[in-house]
C-alpha cells in the first residue's frame, strides 16, 4: 500500500493539478511487487487526488544479470546472482529492479489548437 | 479539453530516498553509526538486542523501535536504560508494514544523536516491504530464525539481498527440527553470495558474543574518521 501511495503521489507532483487519466509504470522483476495488488491500493489511494479513477499501466521489466568477472549476461529463472558461466559472485544487474513512473497522460483544461 | 502525455521517468520511491539521505547527514554529523534491524515477525530481534546490548563494551547505543501498535517491544529494553523511541506505524490505512525515511525522521527529535554512537532501528516484522524503503542506515542487518524454515532467501530474494548481514537466530532448536542449514546456506548463496552469516541463539546465548563484538565493530569503525 504504501507502494501505491508513493505511485500516487509522484503522480500527483507531475501532474501539477491536470486530472490524470492514464499513469504508466515500468517495475523490474526482481522487486517484490504484486502488480495486482499495486493496481488494488492505488485507485483506494487515488481517491480524492488528482488521480483518481486513473489507469494504472504496468511494464513488467525483465531481470538481466552481467557477470563482473566473464562479462557475459542473463535472465535469471530462479533468484540466483551467481554467473552460470564462471560461477563468480560479484554480478551487476543491469535491469529489473526498476519501479519507475513513467509517464502520465493527463487531461488539459484549455482548448487544444493542435490537429486532433 | 484533451489528453497530453507527460514524460516523467522518476522512481516512485524518491521521495523516501531524499528523507533517507537527510537523515543519513543527520546521523553522520552526530557521527552516529546506524543499522536498520529487518526480519519476519517472531524471528528474535528483541530477544537478540536485550542479550547484547547489556554490556556493549563503552559503545552508546540507542533504539528506535517500529511496531504496528503498542509499545512491548520497548517495553522489554526498558530495563537496559538506553534511550529507546518507539513509532507506530498505526496512522496509516490499517498500519503500515515496514518504517519509511519519514518516519523515522518524525522520531529524530526524540533521540539524544549526540550522545549515542550507534542506533539500532528495529523495522516492523516484514519480509517484503522493509527491503523497499531505505531509512538513512550505514548497515542492513537481516535475522532468519530457523523456524521459518531454510527456503526463505529463496522466496524473498530481495531482503536477503538488501542486507550486508544475516543473523540465523534460534539455532538450539535445530535437532527438532527438519531443517537443512546447508541448503540454507545454498539459498543464501544464490540471492548473495558471500554474505557475512551468524549461526546464534539468543536462547542458549550461543553466538552472542560475536554478534556484540560485531556490534561495538560497526559503530567504532565509523567513530574512527569522526575523530580524524
Amino acid at each position: 500500500m504504501a507502494l501505491g501511495s508513493a505511485v500516487v503521489n509522484t503522480a500527483t507532483k507531475h501532474a501539477a493539478g491536470r486530472q490524470v487519466k492514464v499513469v504508466t509504470m515500468s517495475i523490474g522483476k526482481l522487486r517484490q511487487v504484486v502488480p495486482d495488488s499495486l493496481s488494488f491500493y492505488f485507485d483506494i489511494i487515488a481517491k480524492d487526488t488528482v488521480c483518481d479513477g486513473a489507469r494504472l499501466d504496468i511494464n513488467i521489466v525483465p531481470a538481466l544479470l552481467r557477470c563482473d568477472n566473464c562479462k557475459k549476461e542473463w535472465e535469471p529463472d530462479f533468484p540466483t546472482f551467481r554467473c552460470p558461466f564462471c560461477a563468480d559472485s560479484k554480478v551487476t544487474v543491469l535491469s529489473g529492479e526498476e519501479f519507475m513512473v513513467e509517464s502520465l497522460e493527463v487531461e488539459e483544461d484549455e482548448p487544444c489548437t493542435a490537429p486532433q | 479539453m484533451h489528453r497530453t502525455t507527460i514524460k516523467v521517468v522518476e522512481d516512485a520511491l524518491d521521495a523516501n530516498t531524499t528523507l533517507a539521505k537527510a537523515n543519513r547527514s543527520d546521523f553522520d554529523r552526530s557521527g552516529v553509526t546506524v543499522v536498520n534491524l529487518m526480519s519476519a515477525p517472531g524471528a528474535g530481534k528483541t530477544t537478540l538486542l536485550t542479550k547484547v546490548l547489556g554490556d556493549m563494551k563503552g559503545v552508546r547505543v540507542g533504539v528506535l523501535e517500529g511496531d504496528v501498535q503498542g509499545s512491548l517491544d520497548a517495553d522489554r529494553l526498558a530495563h537496559l536504560h538506553l534511550p529507546v523511541v518507539q513509532i507506530q506505524t498505526d496512522n496509516g490505512f490499517g498500519g503500515e508494514c515496514h518504517l519509511d525515511a519519514n518516519m523515522v525522521r518524525s522520531a529524530l527529535p526524540d533521540l539524544p544523536l549526540d550522545d549515542i554512537d550507534l542506533l539500532i532501528i528495529e523495522n516492523v516484522g516484514n519480509l517484503v516491504c522493509p527491503a523497499e524503503f531505505k531509512v538513512g542506515e550505514d548497515i542492513r542487518i537481516m535475522v532468519s530464525s530457523v523456524t521459518e524454515g531454510e527456503d526463505k532467501p529463496a522466496k524473498y530474494p530481495l531482503m536477503f539481498r538488501a542486507c550486508e548481514m544475516v543473523i540465523v537466530n534460534k539455532i538450539d532448536l535445530l535437532p527438532y527440527l527438519d531443517y537443512d542449514l546447508d541448503k540454507f546456506n545454498y539459498y543464501l548463496d544464490g540471492v548473495h553470495p558471500e554474505v557475512p552469516r551468524m549461526f546464534v541463539s539468543a536462547k542458549t546465548g550461543e553466538g552472542m558474543e560475536e554478534l556484540r563484538d560485531y556490534l561495538v565493530g560497526l559503530a567504532t569503525r565509523t567513530a574512527a574518521p569522526a575523530t580524524t
